[in-house]
């Protein structure tokens, strides 16, 4: 990928910023997900919720499905590839989806390598649970950032501590003489030109949005506060008693978030969300945010 | 066209309820233009102008509809408020959109959404546009519209094969392209002087030193 391609990549991440990405499993709910006002919406066979459920390998969804769903809305589409699955985001690109998603909530195809992003043309958006992981996915060519969260548990607990160990780590990086940035990156496995430019900007050098457990508006005002530059919303409103009314409502906090009248008009009367999962009833192997390295 | 108090002031707006705000603000910022971000429907009542950015013309409209910002934007508009819309902005400024209902209809075009493909047909060129600067302007197009018509009052400022890419009319400014992600100021530049928020003898040097692809963090949430 040329670096003019990178930064058109950077900057269609740039656009969403402010807005909510949803996950959707068919051409109803894509456009239920445009209507409602979603910047882009995250193509897949099965809501995170129920690949938990489900148990078994998750894979890259049929192509025709995702074909189906790009037809039928003027949004971005995104897609999910299996981490270190080269092969799935190759077809992916074939299809000309908008943006490659290397998701921990697919099973993984490798447990060493991530994707070289830098060999394709498409972009790629990565998950991350700190700083250097943000980074090193960035080093590898990822155009666009979200926190990990736990995808599928509607607890917004993870993604939370997600957010807050990025902010904690840059403020640290940011405050911290040039000549300790040497050992800092070492130590959290960060390449060393990034973590130069991190301390500079004090934030990640591209978009990053929240994600993994988000399940109300107010989950979404408060990622927003934590400094994220937007939205997904996986399993939260497909898995909801009235997707419609939750996507909207989701939507307009997300735009106010810091508007707690605008937030709270947001929270009124939206049924019931998606039945929530404690983290720690969720046996240690079925975590999904520890996939990924 | 300057008729009221308001007008007088050097500020322009730019809608903030999602997309490209703080690459519109820093590009203003380095005109020496105080930026306001629209939030609400009362921010409209001192801007000389505003900008409606990228981002995804369905959620500008869908949130700017429901938080009574339209009735306030057109009644803002209607005082000589000028308007610049960039990519989604230009389609809600259009009078037609293929295949959806129009959103503000303030220009006369018909406009067609996505018009290239995916991300994979965003692309950069450069054109030479003689009304807005004397050089060479850079274009970056992300998943553009495409404006393939427009009306008799309406002035085509830059044509390709098959289609406009800037257009304007004598108080709307619309371009498909995002001239906020690139380091040329001059369609700042030209729409402050179209507000007259800027004197053509206050110009300033449209270069954009010291522009990068990552200034727009400089206005985005730190750590």
């Amino acid at each position: 990928m040329d670096t003019k391609r990178y930064e058109l990549n950077v900057q269609l991440a740039q656009m969403l910023k402010g807005g909510v990405i949803m996950d959707v499993t068919n051409v109803e709910q894509a456009k239920i997900a445009e209507e409602a006002g979603a910047v882009a919406v995250m193509a897949l066979e099965r809501v995170p919720a129920d690949i938990r459920a489900q148990g078994g390998v998750a894979r890259m969804s049929d192509p025709a499905m995702i074909s189906e769903i790009k037809k039928s809305v003027s949004i971005p589409v995104m897609a999910k590839a299996r981490i270190g699955h080269f092969v799935e985001a190759q077809i992916l690109e074939a299809l000309k989806i908008d943006y490659i998603d290397e998701s921990e909530v697919l099973t993984p195809a490798d447990e060493e390598c991530h994707i070289d992003k830098t060999r394709f043309s498409i972009p790629f958006v990565c998950g991350a649970r700190n700083l250097g992981e943000a980074l090193r996915r960035i080093a590898e060519g990822a155009a666009m950032i979200r926190t990990k969260g736990e995808a599928g548990t509607g607890n917004v607990v993870e993604a939370v501590r997600h957010m807050r160990t990025m902010n904690r780590e840059t403020r640290q990086l940011a405050s911290m003489p040039v000549e300790e940035v040497t050992a800092f990156a070492k130590n959290n496995g960060i390449p060393h030109e990034l973590a130069l430019q991190v301390r500079t900007l004090k934030r990640l050098p591209v978009v990053n949005f929240a994600a993994g457990g988000i399940a109300t508006p107010a989950d979404a005002a408060l990622m927003m506060q934590l400094g994220c530059d937007g939205i997904f919303v996986g399993s939260g409103i497909f898995k909801s008693s009235d997707p419609a009314r939750r996507a909207r409502a989701i939507v307009k906090a997300t735009a106010y978030f810091n508007d707690p009248a605008k937030v709270l008009e947001a929270s009124m009367d939206l049924g019931d969300a998606m039945p929530g999962l404690e983290i720690a009833q969720i046996p240690e192997d079925q975590i999904l945010a520890t996939r990924g390295w | 066209m300057i008729c009221s108090e308001a007008l007088l002031q050097n500020r322009i707006g730019v809608l903030d309820l999602q997309g490209g705000v703080c690459e519109h603000l820093d590009h203003l910022e380095r005109l020496g233009i105080t930026g306001k971000r629209v939030k609400e429907s009362g921010d409209f009542e001192d801007i000389a102008g505003l900008i409606l950015p990228g981002g995804e013309s369905t959620c500008l409209s869908r949130l700017m509809r429901i938080f009574g910002m339209e009735e306030a934007l057109l009644a803002a508009f209607h005082r000589g408020m000028n308007i610049w819309g960039t990519c989604a902005g230009a389609i809600l400024l259009a009078t037609r959109v293929l295949g959806e209902k129009p959103h503000l209809g303030l220009i006369d075009m018909a406009i067609e959404r996505n018009g290239f493909g995916s991300q994979l047909d965003s692309f950069y060129r450069e054109a030479s546009i003689p009304e807005v600067s004397p050089d060479a302007i850079p274009l970056t197009f992300i998943r553009a519209p495409k404006i393939v018509g427009v009306g008799r009052d309406v002035k085509v400022l830059l044509q390709f094969e098959d289609y406009i890419a800037a257009a304007e009319n004598d108080r709307v400014l619309v371009t498909v392209f995002h001239p906020e992600l690139t380091p040329c100021l001059a369609f700042h530049r030209y729409f402050a002087l179209k507000c007259g928020a800027l004197t053509p003898e206050s110009l300033v040097d449209a270069t954009g030193h010291f522009w990068n692809a990552t200034s727009w963090t400089r206005l985005a949430p730190h750590a």
